[in-house]
């Protein structure tokens, strides 16, 4: 955040002999070109074909985009996926932040409390949800057990609010603990000198969190707050495995009913356009919060640091 | 400073460390236990019953075929993004070109595509290129996902490398490839083992791709073994429970290692 962002090329002087030419980024573009620029591009095409996996797609115009617009499941599917992505950001964040802050803090015993914390942070989401499932299995489950002692029949995920709270307590998790390393390397680097002026003038813990750890994250809460949303929307394993979308269709979500429709019902033409409706959702939620905070420009402001 | 006790927090962290830790005591005890014993037990209590056979059935059950296609894929989507990504944020950090420029914006852009916003045209590709079923066909994309995070640590870490280095390098008549060699790549070892550690993970733990772009059981890796025992065998929670510990024993050990090295590299992504 020291120099101009703009112009660096300009700006910043001295010749340009010794420096790696466009050959060096072109490895890694040309890879990430074929499987996830051209694809990208793919999945627009391909919203507008049919295709069953077998021969060719065939055009068809804006035949899969009017089937979408008239369906119920697509409808309630985008408002699923809003709802649990929210539900996600909203328990998460105040959660990671109180649990990053205290891990950058001084406590003793802080390292070896870190480390467990983070062990859900090396699960696959498949891991988690197998997991998950036998620990809320109805029969045999921790549920059950409790239910001798609180009531209940134990069965959480036959209803769909059970179904709800499980995917995002689930969620939380697994993903809580990468979220608070986020805020544990961003509240280490907020200068010390910050601090000692908040003692000095006799800042009481909540006065100085608020006033200087809370402003001084700004940044993590953004990048934080597009990683929870876009992994929110994403959501599909946990779904998969924990609630196959049900009970009915009440926790399919928009990605998890993308994969039914490509990869069971074998109409890949709509899976495209769900899968569509998907990114142009998820870019434009990032780019919003990138711009609307000015992330993108104090990003920029780092090089050269 | 003195550290300044913060019992809010303190009590927060407690919490959830023990909504960590109980899951986990679950998953270990469980795995010890007859199928009937954890039954009568139930899943909070001390085991009633002792028994290794739950790692024995996955042995006898084909486990280990998946195990060693998980090796093989982590380890070649490791090499792919060792091979590609340091060149990458080199020419990210260095060059002044506008193309480099807008490669690497692209690049961050790809962060947020979701791999399932993809995963058709992919499927299409992969089909038509004759590797579908085949343990390449997961690798590739698999390692095309990785490329944007890691970027985005090594570039991090590239920075911290000072300019006067560089220019010292240039003075004495270095070229671009003598750079790299005696400079960016000793000094940038530690983003190095970050993305190392950061794409095995990746790897160790897809999903979505092995379940869209594979079927046979000869091809098939942990996370896909995982799902398929949970919906053949769902009320065998003991054994469900061992091949859970046993798909992450392996990360556990590289976590242990290898701590320092992802959490630098999770913490360059938001820190800063």
């Amino acid at each position: 955040m020291k120099r101009p962002t703009t112009g660096r090329s300009r700006h910043s002087g001295g010749p340009n002999v010794g420096r790696p030419g466009f050959a060096w980024a072109l490895p890694a573009t040309v890879f990430f070109a074929l499987f996830a620029i051209v694809p990208l591009i793919g999945v627009a095409v391909m919203s507008f074909t049919s295709w069953s996996g077998l021969g060719s797609p065939e055009f068809n115009g804006l035949d899969n985009w009017n089937k979408l617009l008239s369906d119920k499941v697509m409808m309630q599917s985008l408002w699923l996926s809003a709802l649990l992505t929210l539900l996600g950001v909203v328990i998460q964040t105040p959660l990671s932040i109180l649990l990053g802050v205290w891990a950058a803090g001084q406590q003793k015993n802080r390292a070896v409390l870190s480390a467990i914390y983070f062990i859900p942070l090396l699960l696959s989401s498949a891991a988690v949800s197998v997991l998950w499932r036998a620990l809320l299995d109805p029969n045999f489950g921790i549920p059950g057990q409790l239910a001798g002692i609180f009531g209940g029949d134990g069965n959480l995920l036959g209803s769909q609010a059970g179904a709800i709270a499980v995917l995002t307590f689930v969620g939380a998790w697994q993903f809580t603990p990468l979220h608070t390393l986020l805020y544990q390397g961003a509240a280490r680097s907020v200068p010390p000198v910050l601090y000692q002026a908040a003692e000095i003038d006799g800042a009481g813990t909540m006065r100085t969190f608020f006033s200087i750890t809370l402003p001084q994250l700004r940044n993590t809460i953004v990048t934080s707050g597009i990683l929870m949303v876009v992994g929110g929307l994403t959501t599909f394993d946990t779904v998969l495995i924990l609630t196959k979308g049900g009970p009915g269709t009440d926790t399919t979500i928009t990605p998890y009913y993308m994969y039914r429709k490509a990869f069971q019902s074998f109409d890949f033409g709509v899976g495209s356009a769900i899968a569509l409706v998907l990114v142009v959702i998820a870019t434009a939620i990032s780019l919003i919060m990138v711009r609307a905070t000015g992330y993108d420009k104090m990003n920029s402001a780092q090089e050269g640091i | 400073m003195k550290p300044r006790p913060n019992y809010f927090a303190g009590a927060g962290s407690i919490i959830w460390l023990l909504i960590v830790l109980v899951p986990i005591y679950v998953m270990v005890t469980a795995t010890i236990q007859t199928q009937q014993g954890y039954a009568s037990a139930g899943p909070l209590s001390l085991p009633s019953s002792f028994t290794l056979d739950n790692f024995g059935a996955l042995v006898t059950g084909g486990f280990l075929t998946y195990v060693w296609n998980t090796v093989i894929v982590t380890v070649s989507v490791v090499a792919i993004v060792v091979l590609v990504v340091p060149p990458l944020s080199y020419a990210v950090v260095r060059s002044r070109s506008r193309g480099i420029s807008l490669i690497f914006r692209t690049f961050l852009l790809g962060l947020a595509i979701p791999a399932q916003a993809v995963i058709v045209p992919i499927f299409y590709l992969i089909s038509v290129a004759g590797l579908y079923d085949s343990l390449i066909g997961i690798i590739l994309p698999t390692a095309a996902f990785c490329l944007p995070i890691c970027t985005l640590i090594l570039t991090g870490s590239m920075r911290d490398i000072t300019p006067e280095l560089y220019e010292t390098m240039a003075m004495d008549g270095a070229t671009p490839m003598r750079s790299f060699f005696q400079l960016v790549l000793p000094l940038s070892k530690s983003g190095i083992s970050t993305i190392i550690v950061f794409s095995a993970l990746q790897a160790w733990n897809g999903f979505l791709f092995p379940l869209i772009l594979t079927q046979s059981a000869s091809t098939k890796v942990i996370t896909l073994g995982l799902f398929d025992f949970q919906s053949q065998y769902g009320v065998n929670i003991p054994g469900l429970m061992a091949a859970v510990l046993l798909s992450m024993l392996p990360v556990l050990f590289v976590y242990l290692f290898a701590r320092r090295a992802l959490v630098q590299g999770l913490m360059g992504v938001g820190g800063k």
